[in-house]
């Protein structure tokens, strides 16, 4: 059954079910609708207090029931609704899902309320004796829970009824790109015929912001939020923190067809290179994200004249941009200059551990209903980046292969290819 | 037996027993091996502490030292361990193509500025203002990265050059788990030759004991073995500092090089027990069974039992029930390491296989004894909340 592999014999993996939710919305039709209009989901921060904040503003998801219940909380909401979508449009059983975990999710601590809430319960001692005492006498495991990096997957894996160990990993803003390959993988190996793939991230706290905000990564102009995230753009000045999800049923083709599922496409390649230059920068010449491209072209069995769009990481940062740009035209040459590319962070925001679900799933849409969604706030190009960014409003294209980039602190660089048609 | 078969060809071991494969062998099969234990610095919780570390024999650039903390530095200084044991430290193409699997936690707050910020707390009810002026200002502005969780693999790229691919796994004993079992995968399927593969655990930081703590798992009260810990003071948890990492390869890859191989790694298998529902226990033997033990003779199980009571006392019962298996708990003399104690775990099993011996009983009351030459190895990780992870290893011929 050639039909059902790959160019390198390994089964096909196809994508039946698909869940997002933003800054713009739950769900893929209000966040499609959003994103091909051209909004922003960027907004002035309410969730806490901004005195003393050199930025203000964020994409947080401020409109589910745990969106001021700390990060753990928010992120299991966060992907458990991605999840249920992506697992209803498979036509699979959501409490029964049958396949393998692969959790992006942001590591975990203590949320400062609850550490409060511990020392103002203590009567004596240090600061640490108090936090022990209370501790050690708590009437629920519920603080101790979102203490542990595992139990989101495993409250997830208990709720779908996902098999064997879920994994939760992290490659920072790689991570939801990470998720979809480890689920890729482990179905061209045969270990499974289908796999829950979720990026999800709802940790925009005050203490996330001032981390990324010390490291000079946050754009800080506030004034009007929804124009702050401005990738590709000469007066770019770092990204948009900001909050969401997305979730993909990963199955092996044959499956999918066997099932009678609907194809939404094709997850056809997947490729990644660390670097090993510095914590935070990519080394000058840009090569672990070239060979992170040139990886998931090879993996995907395509050449350099095989993307039809780039979605790209885009975060708005000056370094990432530049170097982004760097590494696409050195893979494709003058054929990039005549490529789309468009970053849907200049609407959502850097959704950080879910940014590589998120936009992978809007990958796949802007294949299916033949729309780019722009880039928007391109209001003052970059003559150094000569790229067709899409700008400020969407473009209707026949799209069959996307490549979708993902690159991260600690040099960790992936990058997806997909397609809308088995090759 | 075959050319995409995984082999171990390299270890970095470091626990409050010392540095290295040999100073482990050691201290674990001298007949009084005790442990190190420090009772007194988080009392009434003790620890096995690090030992002494020459961070530059592993790290030579300071910088790089500075740009971690504790965590970080551990893991990175073990993962050269490993890739010097396993001679592929100084060959820079070998490590440009090297995947890598880590199993991570999360790296050291800074407990000053949050004490700070608990004790001014008192006199605020404007605490969330409070956190703002406070984080704003007393943060150093790299701890973020000596913090973050993928980070420890960052810095094993940028001070070893280990390129090729770079993940890293959350979730506990589970990560260390999924580490292994995802890196023996890649290997078997041919979509790695060789990979990195660990974890590291610094608990020596009061929010590293909280971790547990919070969930009340930690034994108070003077140290006992991992065995004998039911009943007493607290859940039975001595945590320690340590971390395990492994060089994994596929055979055809290690013969071709001529490297050394230590042991074979077999099946490794895992679950996600619904521990309220379902007997842990019973479980444990279930995933005893899909482990294809060998069929004869005794079986030594290097475990990683944590002393938490529930999951300590299932897998004792597991164990016991199959006549064949004798088992160490090794966290009676290195304490529960965590992410790393799989990996930890499935090297102690390598080393005794390596080393053609068994160790003696670490609590002789409760482990049986063992003789013969172990062919096989059985390696276990049982959370001490949730997840299951066994791996068999056997001798490389």
């Amino acid at each position: 059954m050639a039909k059902y592999n790959d160019h390198l014999g390994r089964p096909i993996v196809a994508v039946t079910g698909i869940g997002v939710v933003t800054s713009l919305g739950v769900g893929k039709a209000d966040n499609w609708a959003a994103l091909t209009s051209g909004r922003s989901g960027i907004h002035k921060i309410t969730r806490f207090p901004v005195e003393h904040l050199n930025t203000t503003i964020a994409g947080t998801v401020d409109f589910l029931p745990s969106s001021n219940k700390g990060a753990s909380a928010l992120t299991f909401e966060l992907a458990e609704r991605s999840g249920r979508e992506a697992i209803a449009e498979a036509g699979l059983d959501t409490e029964n899902f049958g396949g393998p975990l692969f959790l992006a999710s942001p590591p975990v601590e203590l949320d400062w309320h609850d550490r409060f809430a511990l020392y103002l319960d203590g009567k004596e001692g240090s600061a640490t004796d108090r936090l022990f005492t209370v501790a050690r006498n708590l009437p629920s495991l519920d603080i101790f829970e979102t203490s542990q990096f595992g139990s989101i997957a495993a409250r997830l894996a208990d709720e779908f009824g996902t098999r064997g160990l879920p994994i939760t990993l992290s490659t920072a803003c790689a991570s939801g790109a990470t998720a979809i390959q480890l689920g890729v993988e482990a179905i061209r190996r045969g270990e499974c015929e289908r796999a829950l793939s979720i990026g999800a991230d709802g940790s925009a706290t005050a203490e996330a912001l001032i981390r990324f905000s010390l490291l000079s990564a946050l754009s800080t102009q506030n004034d009007v939020p929804e124009k702050a995230s401005k990738p590709f753009s000469k007066d770019r000045d770092g990204f948009v923190l900001a909050e969401g999800s997305a979730a993909l049923v990963l199955e092996s083709l044959e499956s999918a067809v066997a099932r009678g599922a609907t194809v939404l496409g094709i997850l056809q390649g997947c490729g990644e290179k660390s670097d090993d230059f510095h914590r935070t920068r990519s080394k000058p010449d840009g090569s672990p994200a070239i060979g992170a491209v040139r990886a998931a072209l090879a993996d995907a069995g395509l050449g350099e004249d095989g993307i039809d769009y780039v979605n790209a990481h885009g975060t708005s940062t000056p370094e990432n941009d530049k170097m982004e740009h760097l590494s696409l035209s050195t893979v494709f040459g003058e054929r990039m200059r005549a490529t789309p590319i468009s970053s849907n962070k200049s609407m959502i925001g850097h959704t950080l551990s879910a940014a590589g679900a998120i936009e992978a799933a809007f990958s796949l849409l802007t294949m299916r209903e033949g729309v780019i969604p722009p880039t928007i706030n391109y209001d003052n190009a970059d003559p150094a980046i000569e790229l067709d960014v899409v700008p400020n409003k969407k473009r209707e294209a026949q799209v069959s292969t996307v490549l979708s980039n993902s690159f991260g602190f600690g040099g960790q660089n992936t990058c997806l290819v997909m397609a809308r048609e088995p090759v | 037996m075959s050319a995409h078969d995984v082999v171990i060809t390299g270890i970095g071991l470091v626990s409050s027993l010392g540095e290295g494969t040999d100073a482990h062998w050691q201290k674990l099969t001298a007949t009084d091996a005790a442990p190190t234990v420090d009772a007194e610095r988080y009392s009434p919780y003790s620890v096995h502490p690090l030992p002494e570390i020459d961070w530059g024999l592993q790290i030579a650039k300071r910088g790089d030292q500075r740009q971690m903390e504790t965590w970080q530095r551990l893991g990175t200084y073990t993962a050269g361990l490993a890739l010097d044991d396993a001679g592929i430290k100084t060959d820079e193409a070998l490590c440009a193509t090297m995947d890598m699997v880590v199993a991570a936690g999360g790296g050291e707050r800074d407990g000053t500025v949050d004490n700070a910020i608990l004790e001014a707390s008192e006199t605020r009810n404007d605490r969330d203002v409070l956190l703002n002026e406070k984080l704003t200002t007393e943060l150093r502005p790299t701890l973020f990265l000596a913090q973050l969780s993928n980070l420890l693999a960052g810095n094993i790229s940028i001070v070893h050059k280990v390129t090729g691919s770079s993940r890293t796994f959350m979730g506990e004993e589970g990560a260390g788990v999924s580490a292994v079992d995802t890196a023996a995968a890649r290997i078997r399927s041919g979509q790695s030759t060789h990979v990195l593969v660990g974890g590291a655990f610094q608990t020596e930081h009061p929010d590293m004991l909280l971790g547990y703590e919070l969930g009340g798992y930690l034994h108070r009260g003077p140290w006992k073995p991992v065995w004998q810990r039911e009943g007493g003071e607290g859940g039975g948890v001595v945590s320690g500092s340590g971390a395990a990492f492994l060089v994994l390869e596929s055979r055809e890859h290690a013969e071709a090089r001529g490297a050394r191989i230590y042991a074979t790694l077999g099946p490794v298998v895992s679950d996600l027990t619904r521990r309220r529902k379902q007997d842990l226990g019973e479980a444990i033997a279930g995933l005893l069974d899909k482990t294809n033990l060998p069929a004869n003779g005794q079986l030594l199980a290097m475990s990683g039992a944590s002393g938490a009571h529930a999951a300590t006392k299932a897998e004792k019962a597991a164990l016991e029930r199959n006549p064949q298996l004798v088992a160490r708990a090794f966290g009676t003399l290195t304490g529960h390491m965590k992410e790393a104690q799989f990996p930890f775990a499935v090297a102690l099993a390598a080393l005794a296989v390596n080393r053609k011996a068994g160790y003696p009983a670490f609590d002789a009351a409760n482990e049986k004894a063992y003789e013969g030459t172990p062919r096989s190895v059985l390696a276990t990780a049982i959370g001490y909340h949730y997840f299951e992870g066994l791996a068999l290893v056997g001798a490389p011929d």
